[in-house]
């Protein structure tokens, strides 16, 4: 298993990860050598396993719904790049 | 006052032989003479000697305990309260924490005094220290050679007695990996065990936190205090928390020890080999019998740790996004490029490729290939460690294939680096808990030996391992230049 430039770009678009245009190869070569490692996998026979996604095979706790957090929204806030009136601000999306 | 040991230290406090401020200052002056180790990214000297001083009025009035007025470090991956919390990235830089974990939290209420934080693999992902964004770690013992990672400023700096003990994470080797390479011992406990809030996810269904000190009475100690269920965290195991230093002293005769074949076979440095054979051979003297298992599925562990954990870290570092806190590029021209320079700007090189792996092996059409694949592949693995468990007490093995390697020379060959942590990773898939703990030299290099026992089986292994370092002193060693 091979992954190109190609996939590279791709790849990096769906996780919006900036990569310098000189790295692509070498991530290229990387991500296919660790594809390689895990073709190892397919040796083993694993029809009837069922996939563990936790090692306590435990269910999500719930708990009642009720407040427990005061607002933080100011001591939060006062650590994000740019924010006006408690609204955090990104670059215009909508015209 | 430096080569005391935590109980020691603690006995000291109590005669007033010396008092908190004292040896926080000794320590704080000993991280300024070795600052070359690299061991601290942040030292929070004024912070710390605030806290000496109300440790020191708790030690007058009794209220202390066995932490109290001791100095300690934590991992920079703690989130710490208005003290910056890097992860070891250009990503936190900026980043002063709004909160504290819980970790933290309970050591504070111990009344340990904090000297900082220390250095780490880029948000733990690396086994060597040379990620981290602050610069490599050096090893203590050979300032050419690596400290392990990604918990690598924190054994270095227990190991060079720049903190008394320290806290670590361990997702897939990272507080066993440095504690062997650095010559100390480090506890991964079992998956649930101690609270994950406030530590920065790598790879939530893996990550433990656990400590790092000198002896497996110092690490019981510590565990003491780090231990126990925490609501704030969703996978936090809601069982009593055992007293851990009350087993120590407990007889290991009758102990059944396994040795699994695939842990020695090739790759397995030769004299790191004999070195680990000296050491079970100790074991044997102390009444253990000694089996040779099998656990067939253990070579698979390698490739489905880097399919899931990859994954789990593209979907958790996905909140680094330039928006809410964090590193935020100059000048975005819209969102899109908000958030692609930001983390690509903030992220260094490995980070991106476990993001790269991971969201390759979640898209579709490889989902079940990759993911799907490898949660199967770790739920025989687990079984393994089921199975081998009925039939011996604890698992022992190697924690490396060799010592500690040379700082530049892996990092060119990222699956070459990802082999070296071959021993180590299988346990976090299972989520058993393992330690390491010093077992000799090779060529002046520490060789650890690790411990694998049962889920929540972490008073067992202590205990184990203390009966070790009450028969030998390897944990007692210190690296020449910081006696």
């Amino acid at each position: 298993m091979s992954l190109t430039a190609d996939d590279v770009n791709k790849i990096a678009h769906l996780a919006r990860l900036g990569i310098d245009h000189q790295d692509v190869e070498s991530y290229a070569k990387d991500l296919s050598g660790i594809l390689d490692l895990m073709t190892q996998m397919s040796e083993l026979n694993t029809d009837n396993v069922e996939p563990m996604a936790h090692p306590m095979d435990q269910a999500q706790r719930l708990r009642a719904d009720v407040v427990t957090e005061p607002d933080n929204r100011e001591k939060f806030q006062a650590i994000a790049p740019q924010v006006e009136a408690g609204l955090y601000l990104v670059p215009k999306v909508i015209e | 006052m430096h080569t005391k040991t935590l109980i020691e230290l603690a006995q000291g406090l109590r005669s007033k032989e010396f008092s908190s401020v004292e040896l926080t200052q000794t320590f704080l002056d000993r991280i300024q003479k070795h600052q070359h180790l690299n061991a601290y990214i942040t030292v929070t000297e004024a912070v710390a000697l605030h806290n000496a001083q109300a440790a020191d009025t708790r030690l007058a009035n009794g209220t202390a305990g066995l932490l109290t007025g001791i100095p300690i470090a934590q991992k920079d991956i703690f989130c710490t309260l208005d003290v910056k919390t890097t992860c070891g990235s250009k990503m936190l830089d900026n980043f002063s924490a709004p909160y504290n974990a819980t970790v933290v939290e309970k050591f504070n209420q111990a009344g340990a005094v904090m000297l900082g934080k220390l250095n780490m693999d880029e948000f733990a992902m690396g086994s060597s220290n040379e990620t981290s964004y602050y610069g490599a770690v050096k090893n203590p013992w050979n300032i050419n050679s690596v400290p392990g990672g990604s918990s690598g400023g924190s054994a270095a700096a227990v190991a060079a007695r720049l903190a008394v003990c320290a806290t670590g994470t361990d997702t897939g080797g990272s507080i066993r990996q440095p504690a062997a390479l650095c010559g100390i011992t480090g506890l991964k406990p079992t998956y649930g065990r101690v609270s994950r809030y406030g530590m920065i996810a790598y790879a939530s269904s893996l990550d433990q936190g656990g400590p790092m000190a000198r002896s497996a009475e110092e690490a019981a100690i510590m565990l003491q205090t780090m231990a126990g269920f925490d609501e704030k965290d969703s996978t936090s195991v809601d069982l009593p928390v055992p007293d851990y230093c009350a087993g120590l002293n407990n007889s290991l005769a009758g102990l059944k020890i396994g040795l699994p074949k695939e842990f020695f076979g090739e790759g397995l440095n030769s004299d790191v080999a004999a070195t680990l054979e000296t050491a079970i051979n100790e074991y044997r003297k102390l009444g253990a019998e000694i089996k040779e298992i099998s656990m067939p599925n253990l070579k698979l562990a390698i490739p489905a740790y880097y399919v899931i954990a990859p994954a789990e870290c593209s979907a958790n570092l996905s909140r680094f996004d330039g928006v809410r806190y964090g590193y935020r590029c100059a000048n975005p021209v819209d969102l899109a490029d908000l958030y692609t320079r930001s983390r690509g700007e903030g992220f260094g090189k490995e980070v991106k490729r476990r993001i790269l792996m991971g969201t390759y092996a979640l898209s579709t059409g490889y989902y079940d290939a990759y993911y799907l694949k490898a949660q199967k592949i770790r739920r025989l693995i687990s079984e393994d460690f089921k199975q081998a468990l009925t039939e011996v007490d604890v698992i022992m093995g190697p924690v490396t294939p060799t010592t500690a390697f040379g700082i530049g020379e892996k990092m060119s060959n990222p699956i070459e680096m990802y082999l070296s942590d071959i021993y180590t990773i299988a346990i976090n898939l299972a989520g058993v808990p393992a330690l390491s703990i010093p077992a000799g030299f090779v060529a002046g290099m520490p060789v650890g030996l690790q411990i694998i026992g049962n889920y929540f089986a972490e008073d067992r292994l202590l205990n184990i391992a203390h009966q070790y370092q009450q028969v030998t002193d390897w944990h007692l060693h210190t690296p020449k230049g910081f006696e």
